[in-house]
């Protein structure tokens, strides 16, 4: 079991490679925040592929849409308290309008949100819902199987 | 013969899959909104013909437990207050579903909208159908309608600003700024925003 971490605060230009490493890796990029229940139901499913999935290259990457000023009050303490062991990312880019349609161009910004994408097995989907472990779990069996 | 036959199955194919490809996203800019009538939190029916003296409306859909709602309702309260006397006043829609967040009841939306003073009607979609019909997905989610002759069409869909944060710090004020357009006559110059907001809760 490794520690928790501390959210990494990133603008786009840190954040936008994250949506298209070009390897076999499978890549679970969640848009969420500490606020919305929702996100905060599904968080544990997505968490733990960690661990389910710990022998193929699959990786979860938590993007908090937190305000920057609520990164010590909120989303570090957040982190630690649920014990996440994926990567947690701030987004600090208050001016949604510049970058949600370079994530998705279906996204009308609703959260939870869900990139899964795995650029050797030419595969890339959005989702805009809240996941179960189950159906998380089959989508990304049906890539590692391709 | 055969081979028309084949192409007309073929366009009725194409132009139903249009439709419901439409109908599953909602409106877009340009087309007409859809008609609502729905029960106000003084429990009057309220319907878009209602403002059919108006030069618009500003379609809000938002609700009470959402915390960008929240961010954004005393923004909402100073549109209205400013639009009402330009022709366009506020109607907020709270579409969620209650068996998820009791919080946005009837019941709590009247405290609501009693307790924080609400110039504006604030309805119910109860069976969640209007959000349907304009496509919203998230609260706050804004549609500007413009009324020509007893129908309006859409001429804005997105965020209220650029800044849930801080009203301080926005830079670009959306809805405004696209009503100022309308009212001298000229089609908004962003007519469409994206920003991040709480799902609407559907039922399941």
């Amino acid at each position: 079991m490794t520690l928790a971490q501390e959210a990494e605060v990133l603008k786009w230009n840190g954040f936008e490679p994250y949506l298209n490493y070009q390897n076999d890796t499978t890549y679970v990029i969640n848009f969420w925040a500490t606020w919305c229940k929702p996100c905060v139901k599904e968080l544990p499913a997505l968490d733990s592929l960690n661990a389910t999935f710990a022998s193929n290259p699959v990786r979860v990457i938590l993007v908090s849409m937190d305000f920057k000023s609520q990164l010590n009050s909120h989303l570090n303490p957040f982190i630690i308290e649920k014990d996440i062991q994926s990567n947690v990312l701030l987004l600090d880019e208050i001016d949604y309008d510049k970058w949600i349609n370079k994530v998705d161009s279906t996204w009308k910004g609703a959260i939870p949100a869900t990139l899964i994408y795995n650029y050797q097995k030419r595969f890339r989907k959005f989702y805009v819902k809240e996941f179960t472990f189950a159906e998380i779990e089959k989508i990304i069996n049906n890539i590692i199987k391709q | 013969m055969r081979k028309i036959l084949l192409n007309s199955i073929l366009i009725v194919t194409l132009v139903l899959l249009t439709a419901s490809l439409t109908i599953a996203d909602g409106i877009t800019i340009g087309q007409s909104a859809p008609e609502f009538k729905l029960k106000n939190v003084n429990e009057e029916m309220v319907s878009l013909s209602d403002y059919n003296d108006k030069k618009g409306v500003i379609v809000i859909f938002t609700c009470n437990h959402c915390p960008f709602s929240k961010k954004y309702e005393s923004r909402i309260k100073m549109l209205n207050d400013k639009m009402q006397s330009k022709g366009f006043p506020v109607v907020a829609i709270n579409p969620n579903d209650v068996s998820q967040v009791p919080e946005d009841s009837f019941t709590e939306m009247q405290k609501r909208a009693y307790e924080q003073s609400y110039t504006f009607p604030y309805l119910y979609d109860e069976s969640q159908d209007i959000a349907k019909a304009y496509g919203a997905a998230r609260t706050p989610h804004v549609f500007i309608l413009v009324n020509n002759e007893s129908k309006f069409t859409v001429e804005y869909i997105g965020a209220i600003d650029n800044n849930v944060e801080d009203s301080e710090a926005v830079t670009a004020k959306y809805v405004e700024d696209a009503i100022e357009a309308i009212i001298i006559g000229e089609k908004p110059k962003k007519n469409e925003t994206k920003a991040i907001g709480c799902t609407i809760k559907w039922k399941k």
